[in-house]
C-alpha cells in the first residue's frame, strides 16, 4: 500500500468543499420549495374523485418515480435546447430537481391527507367553511405535522439527489470534490472529507427536522 | 305566534340501489326541540345529515325559513347548489357531531373561533370575545387555551357544541352527541343542551338517551327503515305507543 | 413523419449498442441487488440482535452511507481502491458502490421488518418452549418477512435507476451508450426520450410486481 494520508492539500481547497456545499443546500433548498408547492397541488388531485384530475396526477407521479433523475438532468440539459427551450445549467438542475421532488413528495403529502379523518372536513363545512378554507386551515396544517417524519427521509434523499449537478457541471460539492481529487491525487482524504460533509450535513437536517416535530406538535 | 323554521317534503335519498329515505315529511316551528329516535338504520342520522348538505339527496325539498336547501329546482329538474351558497346555507345550521370532530391541531377558543373569522368575517379580537363567552356558557372558560388533546370527551363535546353554537345558528342539529362518551360523562353534555333547550334553541336531536328525549323535547319522531313511523308529544309516545314497531323498539332500548 | 423514421433507422443503426448497454445495466443491477441484500440482511440483523459494540459498528455504517450520496459512493469507490492498489476496472469498482448502497437500505427494511413484529410473538413462542432459533425460523422470520419484500422489490428499482450513475465513471450502461449514439446523430431529444422509456419499462415491470407481491404475501385477514 504505502499510502500514508495526508489531509494539507484537501485542507488547503476546503473553502471550495465549503462553497459547493452551500450551492448544494441552495439547490436542494429552491427546489425542494417549489416542488412542495407542486406536491401538495399534485397531492390534492390525486385524492379527488374526478378521473379527469386524478389521472394526469396519477400518471406524473409514476412516470417521474420510474426514471433515473441522471436521465432527466441529462434530458434537460442536453435534449431540450433541441425544443428551443435553452436554460442555465443551474436553472435546468433546479427544474428537473423541483419537478423530480414533486412526485416524490406528492406520495408523501398523498399519505398524509389520507391520515386525516373524514369528520374534520365535515366540521369545516358544517361551520359553513368552503372546501378550499377547509384544505387551507384544516387539512394543509394537519397533513404537514402529519408526514414531518416521512417528509424528513425524503427531504434528505433529495438533498443527497443534488450531487447529480455534477454531471453537468454545477459546482456544487460533488463537482468540487471531484477537482480537487483530479488536481491533488489526495484521492483517500478527499472523498473522506467530502463524505463526511455530506453525512454532517444531512445529520443536521434530520436533527432539525425532528425538532420542527417537536415543535409543531400538537401538544395532549 | 310560532312560524315554520324548517320543512321537510318527500325526502329521498339513496346509495347506490339501497335506499335509505323513503319519503320523509316533516315540519318544525321556531323554537321546538325535537328528537328523532330508531334503530341503527333507520335513516335518522342520514336525514340530519341532509339538512346540513353533509349527504347529497335525490329527491324531495328541505327548506329552511323558507329557503331551498340546496338544491336548485326549475320545472322537473335540479341542479346542486354552488359551493359558495351550499357553505352560507351550511352556516345556517350548526352540527354537533359523535365524534365532535374538533380541530387537533386548535385551541378550544381557536376551534370556536375559526368559523367567526373566516365565514362571518369577524375581527380576530371580536371573535375571541364571543369564543370566551360560549366557551363559559358550555363551563369552560378556563379551557379556552387547551388543546383538544388535552380535554376530556365530555369537555371536547361541549367545545364542538360551543363551536356550533357561536355562529349563531337558526337551528341546531345534535348527531348522537354522547354515544361516543364514556357513561360518566354524558350528564355534562346533556346538561348543555338541556340549557340551550331553555333558552329557546330550535334542535333536533339524534339521540339514543331515551330519558333525555322524554325529558328535553317537545316532540319526538320514531323513524324505522326510512319513513317516519310515529311523531307526537313525548309523553303520550312513550307512554301509549301507537304503532307495533315503537312499543317494539322501546322494549328493547335502555328508556323504562 | 421523416423524422420519425429517421430516428427509427438510428435505432436499427445503434441497435447492438442498445441492447449491449441494457445487458450491462441489468447485470449492473442484479449484481448489486444479490450482493447487497446478502450484506444488507446480515446488517439487519446485526442491527437488532447484536450485542452493543455490533450495533454501535454497522450503526454507524449504516448511517454514514445513508448520508453520502451514491454518486459520491460510486466515485470514491472508482478512485479510492485503485489508490490503494485494489485494482477493480470500473465495473467492479461501480457495482460494488451499488452494493454497499444496497446493503444499507435492506438492512433498514429488514431491521424495520423484524421490529414491527409485537413483542408478544416472542413471548408466545418462548411460551411453548421453542429456541431463538426456532422462534426466529418460524415465527419471527415468516412474518418480517412478509412485511419487507414488497419494500424490498422498490430496492431492485431503486438499484436499476443508481445503475445509471455508473455511466459517469465510464461504464458502457445503457446511459452511456445512449450517450454515445447521441454523440454520433445528434439526435438528443429522441434517444434521452427512449432511454428514458426504456428505464420506465423497467422500473414500471418491477413496480407492478411488486404491487403484486405484495397481494401475494399479505396476511389473510
Amino acid at each position: 500500500m504505502g499510502y500514508t494520508l495526508n489531509f494539507a492539500a484537501v485542507w488547503r481547497s476546503f473553502d471550495q468543499l465549503l462553497e459547493g456545499l452551500l450551492l448544494s443546500l441552495g439547490l436542494a433548498f429552491v427546489s425542494i420549495l417549489i416542488g412542495a408547492a407542486i406536491g401538495l397541488l399534485v397531492a390534492f388531485a390525486l385524492i379527488s374523485k374526478s378521473g379527469w384530475i386524478k389521472r394526469p396526477a396519477a400518471a406524473y407521479v409514476t412516470v417521474i418515480r420510474n426514471l433515473p433523475i441522471l436521465v432527466l438532468v441529462l434530458f434537460a440539459y442536453f435534449a431540450l435546447p433541441q425544443m428551443g427551450v435553452r436554460l442555465g445549467k443551474i436553472e435546468s438542475f433546479i427544474a428537473v430537481l423541483s419537478i423530480y421532488s414533486g412526485a416524490y413528495l406528492a406520495e408523501v403529502f398523498r399519505a398524509g391527507l389520507l391520515s386525516i379523518p373524514k369528520g374534520l372536513t365535515e366540521a369545516g363545512l358544517a361551520i359553513g367553511l368552503t372546501p378550499l378554507q377547509i384544505r387551507v386551515s384544516i387539512i394543509a396544517p394537519l397533513m404537514f405535522r402529519n408526514v414531518l417524519p416521512s417528509l424528513s427521509s425524503t427531504v434528505i434523499s433529495l438533498f443527497k439527489d443534488t450531487s447529480l449537478a455534477a454531471a453537468i457541471a454545477v459546482p456544487e460539492l460533488t463537482f468540487e470534490a471531484r477537482k480537487i481529487n483530479v488536481e491533488s491525487f489526495r484521492v483517500i482524504e478527499t472523498w473522506i472529507v467530502a463524505s463526511g460533509l455530506y453525512v454532517v450535513t444531512c445529520s443536521v437536517l434530520a436533527a432539525l427536522m425532528r425538532v420542527a416535530e417537536r415543535r409543531l406538535a400538537v401538544p395532549r | 305566534m310560532s312560524k315554520v323554521l324548517l320543512e321537510i317534503q318527500g325526502l329521498r335519498k339513496q346509495y347506490g340501489i339501497v335506499e335509505v329515505l323513503k319519503g320523509v315529511d316533516c315540519t318544525m316551528q321556531e323554537g321546538e326541540v325535537i328528537s328523532i329516535i330508531g334503530s341503527s338504520g333507520s335513516g335518522k342520522t342520514t336525514m340530519l345529515r341532509c339538512i346540513n348538505m353533509l349527504e347529497e339527496f335525490q329527491g324531495g325539498h328541505i327548506r329552511l325559513e323558507g329557503e331551498e336547501i340546496g338544491y336548485e329546482h326549475s320545472g322537473s329538474s335540479r341542479r346542486r347548489k354552488s359551493e359558495k351558497d351550499i357553505a352560507r346555507q351550511r352556516a345556517l345550521t350548526g352540527m354537533a357531531f359523535q365524534q365532535f370532530n374538533l380541530f387537533p391541531h386548535m385551541t378550544a377558543a381557536q376551534n370556536v373561533m375559526l368559523g367567526l373569522v373566516k365565514v362571518k368575517k369577524m375581527a380576530r379580537d371580536a371573535a375571541r370575545t364571543v369564543a370566551e363567552k360560549w366557551l363559559d356558557r358550555v363551563g369552560l372558560a378556563s379551557r379556552a387555551d387547551h388543546y383538544p388533546g388535552q380535554l376530556s370527551g365530555g369537555q371536547q363535546q361541549r367545545v364542538a357544541i360551543a363551536r356550533a353554537i357561536a355562529m349563531s345558528p337558526r337551528l341546531m342539529l345534535f348527531d348522537e352527541v354522547t354515544s361516543a362518551l364514556d357513561p360518566e360523562l354524558v350528564g355534562e353534555v346533556l346538561q348543555v343542551i338541556k340549557g340551550l333547550a331553555a333558552d329557546g334553541m330550535s334542535m333536533l336531536l339524534v339521540t339514543h338517551e331515551m330519558r333525555f328525549a322524554y325529558e328535553v323535547s317537545s316532540r319526538v319522531i320514531f323513524m324505522n327503515q326510512g319513513v317516519i313511523c310515529e311523531e307526537g308529544d313525548p309523553k303520550e309516545m312513550f307512554v301509549a305507543p301507537k304503532t307495533e314497531r315503537l312499543a317494539e323498539f322501546l322494549k328493547t332500548s335502555s328508556f323504562n | 413523419m421523416m423524422d420519425f423514421s429517421a430516428f427509427l433507422d438510428q435505432i436499427w443503426i445503434a441497435r447492438f449498442a442498445i441492447l449491449k448497454g441494457l445487458g450491462i445495466t441489468i447485470s449492473i443491477s442484479a449484481l448489486s441487488i444479490v450482493v447487497g441484500s446478502l450484506l444488507g440482511v446480515l446488517v439487519g440483523l446485526s442491527l437488532v440482535y447484536g450485542n452493543r459494540a455490533l450495533r454501535f459498528v454497522v450503526r454507524v455504517y449504516t448511517d454514514f452511507i445513508r448520508g453520502t450520496p451514491v454518486l459520491v459512493l460510486v466515485l470514491a469507490s472508482y478512485y479510492v481502491l485503485s489508490t490503494i492498489g485494489i485494482e477493480l476496472g470500473p465495473f467492479q469498482a461501480g457495482v460494488l458502490a451499488l452494493a454497499i448502497f444496497c446493503s444499507s437500505h435492506v438492512g433498514e427494511i429488514v431491521r424495520g421488518g423484524l421490529q414491527a413484529i409485537p413483542q408478544g410473538q416472542t413471548e408466545a413462542a418462548k411460551a411453548i418452549g421453542l429456541t431463538f432459533r426456532q422462534t426466529f425460523a418460524y415465527v419471527l422470520w415468516p412474518q418480517a418477512l412478509r412485511q419487507f419484500l414488497p419494500a424490498w422489490v422498490n430496492t431492485a428499482a431503486e438499484m436499476v435507476k443508481a445503475s445509471t450513475l455508473l455511466s459517469v465513471i465510464g461504464v458502457a450502461e445503457l446511459l452511456l451508450r445512449t450517450q454515445e449514439i447521441i454523440s454520433r446523430n445528434f439526435m438528443s431529444l429522441q434517444f434521452y426520450f427512449f432511454a428514458g422509456f426504456l428505464y420506465f419499462v423497467i422500473n414500471y415491470s418491477i413496480e407492478r410486481f411488486g404491487k403484486y407481491v405484495e397481494r401475494k404475501t399479505a396476511v389473510p385477514a
